[in-house]
């Protein structure tokens, strides 16, 4: 991937959030796939703590 | 009656889902007030700080919907949950109706559709981080929308997406333009051949919608977020998007817009500007190019929309205070207040940060220091207030959504004898509220005659950032403003000017001259 991997190309999405997004993108006829995204249990810290995780990955 | 909640388990809902639910439980009757919301630690100080919280929502989790509402009776109390719950099972319904099998990550969102491109992200602050590291180590271009990121996420996002090689546009970027595409708040408008790389959502749409009335259009706008020109950020991802639009052959001029960059990213950003073999027009609101500068500097994002129109068809630019100064004193003349009527200051109420900046650099010459929470004093007679600032989202919709926290305060100035005149920016456009002009024009309505009642005039004057083409059409929500007695001019810029005009009538020869 790269710069060139984006403009020029047909928009191919993934929408993690407000699915208000999703519907406008279909809307414009762009492929979209819309994730039933949900927070991680306990608290935003897991979040901090699982980016980490994965850096280390 | 006391506050009735309920709490219901692992049940997750985006901010515009819960703000619609919201909206119908406070209009049913013997329903005082109204909350929706996850229980995150920022919605708990909501609760708390609107009298709804109660032992229940206080144990409540990220996760967790609290739906507390504010009843006359134990009846108003049952209808209102009766409703949510029927609220929620209709969208579930709507999305189950599709047929498809929503994933729960962005992996297997992946597997889905493995030549995805781009990821789109507005989860809460707190999390977008963990979402837009994996977008991009996966190898998507990030369109990131979350705002209340930290800083430090924001320098280590940009940080990877520059070794890849990939947009990161963002955090707290609204709106962007890819291959004529609007991402987040977009107005719709013809692809063409101006190239924008935008700090500001709001900046973007309305040059974006002036090309657009100027019969010109956007090839890309990309967005990168209102820090990165900060010293920390440097520049990182303004830089990445210049080298994407200078080898972009849709691309024949580019637009930047921007605060004033941190004085050290100016200079790498004019280096970058001077290497480039395309015209290059720069609105870094309340900076001016040195001598010398590489580049076309202009000072409103109205100016730079016509500077690329101008550039791209090879005319020459001649920027005015008003498209039309004659109906400007007509509309100012018939509003002037009666003798020895007392007349307060100015509030400008903005959906959109970088017109409430842009409005303040314009005013403050003309009327002197005006207060904000964009730059300048905390406080004085004259006051702006960008209602998209991150204090006034947590937790809530942007206000290009969810219109009643401005609504509300319109109202307000019409009881305030400190207010002469209001300023508004309204922002149309794909994701925006539905028809803003019709509750805004109901609050004017309101506010003016509250102030007439009160032996005092209230001028509203306002803009509207939007197209034709746009779900709300901009005609009719012009139109609906100016029924309501609002004067409406053709950009924010010239919006800010006629408010100048309206406070201080002694001015119209300086800028009705024509003279900046």
């Amino acid at each position: 991937m790269s710069l060139t991997s984006l403009l020029g190309q047909p928009l191919r999405v993934v929408n993690v959030g407000l699915e208000l997004f999703a519907r406008e993108l279909e809307a414009d006829s762009v492929v979209v796939v819309h994730v039933d995204w949900r927070p991680p249990s306990g608290s935003p810290s897991v979040a901090a703590l699982l980016a980490r995780l994965d850096d280390a990955s | 009656m006391p506050v009735r909640a309920t709490v219901r388990r692992s049940f997750y809902q985006d901010s515009v889902v819960l703000m619609g639910v919201a909206l119908e439980l406070r209009a049913l009757p013997g329903v005082r007030e109204a909350a929706a919301l996850m229980g995150t630690p920022a919605n708990h100080e909501l609760l708390a700080s609107a009298g709804l919280a109660t032992p229940e929502t206080n144990e409540a989790a990220p996760e967790d919907l609290v739906l507390a509402v504010d009843v006359e009776t134990a009846a108003a109390g049952d209808a209102a949950f009766a409703a949510a719950r029927a609220f929620f099972e209709e969208h579930r319904r709507a999305r189950e109706s599709t047929g498809r099998v929503l994933p729960r990550t962005l992996d297997s969102a992946l597997r889905q559709l493995p030549d995805a491109n781009l990821a789109t992200i507005s989860v809460p602050g707190a999390y977008a981080k963990l979402e837009a590291l994996t977008a991009l180590r996966r190898g998507l271009h990030v369109f990131l929308f979350s705002d209340n990121v930290p800083l430090e996420d924001e320098i280590e996002l940009k940080q990877l997406a520059v070794r890849r090689r990939l947009l990161c546009m963002g955090p707290d970027c609204g709106t962007a333009y890819i291959n004529g595409i609007g991402l987040g708040f977009a107005n719709v408008v013809p692809r063409g051949r101006v190239g924008c790389v935008a700090a500001s959502g709001t900046g973007l749409q309305a040059v974006a919608a002036r090309l657009a009335a100027r019969g010109e259009g956007v090839s890309h706008g990309i967005g990168v977020g209102g820090r990165d020109l900060s010293v920390e950020v440097g520049g990182a991802m303004t830089l990445l998007a210049l080298e994407a639009l200078a080898d972009d052959a849709s691309t024949d001029a580019i637009v930047i817009i921007s605060k004033p960059p941190a004085p050290e990213v100016l200079s790498r950003i004019e280096a970058a500007v001077g290497a480039i073999r395309k015209p290059v027009i720069l609105c870094a609101l309340g900076a001016t190019g040195r001598p010398g500068a590489p580049g076309t500097w202009v000072s409103t994002l109205e100016d730079a929309a016509d500077a690329a129109v101008a550039i791209v068809r090879g005319h020459a630019l001649a920027p005015r205070a008003f498209g039309d100064p004659a109906a400007v004193r007509d509309r100012l003349a018939a509003l002037a207040s009666p003798p020895g009527s007392r007349r307060g200051g100015l509030l400008g109420l903005f959906t959109g940060g970088t017109l409430a900046h842009e409005a303040r650099l314009i005013l403050e010459p003309w009327l002197g220091p005006v207060a904000s929470n964009v730059g300048g004093p905390a406080a004085g007679a004259h006051r702006i207030l960008d209602l998209g600032a991150d204090e006034f989202t947590r937790g809530r919709p942007h206000p290009m959504i969810d219109v009643s926290a401005r609504d509300a305060r319109v109202r307000e100035a019409g009881a305030s004898p400190e207010v002469g005149v209001i300023l508004v920016d309204l922002v149309l456009g794909r994701a925006a509220h539905p028809d803003p002009a019709r509750s805004l024009a109901a609050a004017i309505r309101d506010a003016r005659a509250a102030a007439e009642r009160a032996g005092r005039s209230l001028v509203a004057i306002g803009s509207v950032v939007g197209t034709e083409s746009d779900p709300q059409g901009l005609a009719g929500q012009v139109a609906a403003l100016e029924a309501a007695g609002a004067i409406v001019l053709p950009s924010s810029a010239q919006a800010a000017r006629a408010a100048a005009l309206a406070l201080r009538p002694e001015l119209a020869p300086a800028m009705l001259g024509g003279e900046r």
